[in-house]
């Protein structure tokens, strides 16, 4: 694959679980050819599907008369993810998941999503529509993150 | 799209001969593994039951909400007193694991036989 100019690669998703698979996938694929390895590519891997089942659950709140939008963007040495729902986007971030409360059944043992993306990529953002009818998170991950 | 999680449970014996129930997963941990994971652990004996092994050899992807079950599991263990380890994770999701603290309720191990060793 060329690596002077950007590569575009589009899927659109169901709003349905376990179709983030396709989106993992696919990212998975791009990373390769880019020249990922294989432990960043397990890591970008996470943080899509995670991002898609935010969109599917969150965003389009399971309306399956909607789908889910995923830009792959590769770049020279980084590849950037967007993916986009019909959501009005998340208000505030949630707090860092914190496994003794969840024990003690302070905290929900669910809602590590974000966290995992967060912790799993080079950069993370959500951003919302103006139109208050749709929103994006943005994953950026870096080939040479190990020389830097 | 989900490929279906399987459970099953053998019943071993540790070295110094405790009884160990090893739960068996295969396929993936999501939203749609409840029965799987939380009904395959909920139906062991509690009486009997104190040392589980989780057995993640035949899992390719877990999600945050397979974690979570995975997690809401611990929470009942430790409410009946008991302990909890696992084998078999990939690089990737041993990372994982560790990044939500989920080791610090639940020893991992690469294999059984070192789990099994270490009980």
């Amino acid at each position: 694959m060329s690596e002077s100019k950007s590569t575009t690669v589009e899927v659109r998703l169901p709003t349905r679980l376990g179709y983030e698979k396709v989106a993992m996938s696919t990212a998975a694929s791009v990373a390769k050819l880019m020249g990922f390895p294989e432990d960043r590519v397990e890591d970008l891997k996470t943080a899509v599907a995670e991002a898609c089942i935010n969109a599917i659950e969150h965003g389009n709140r399971l309306n399956e008369k909607l789908s889910v939008g995923v830009v792959l963007q590769a770049g020279a040495d980084s590849l950037e993810v967007k993916v986009l729902d019909d959501g009005t986007g998340i208000r505030r971030q949630p707090a860092k998941p914190d496994i003794d409360r969840k024990m003690h059944g302070e905290e929900d043992p669910r809602g590590m999503g974000m966290f995992l993306i967060q912790a799993l990529v080079d950069e993370a953002e959500w951003v919302a529509g103006r139109d208050g009818a749709s929103s994006y998170v943005r994953l950026l991950i870096k080939l040479d993150k190990e020389a830097e | 799209m989900q490929s279906e999680t399987k459970s099953r449970v053998d019943q071993l014996k540790s070295p110094s001969g405790s009884p160990v129930a090893v739960l068996r997963f295969e396929g993936d941990i999501a939203s749609t593994s409840k029965d799987a994971v939380l009904g395959a652990y909920q139906a062991l004996p509690k009486e009997t039951t104190k040392l589980i092994l989780l057995d993640f050899t035949g899992v390719e992807y877990i999600n945050s909400s397979g974690i979570a079950l995975v997690i809401q599991l611990l929470i009942e263990a430790s409410h009946t007193g008991q302990t909890v380890y696992a084998f078999g994770l990939s690089a990737h999701f041993t990372k994982v694991f560790t990044m939500v603290g989920i080791t610090k309720y639940a020893r991992l191990f690469h294999s059984e036989a070192e789990a099994l060793a270490a009980l």
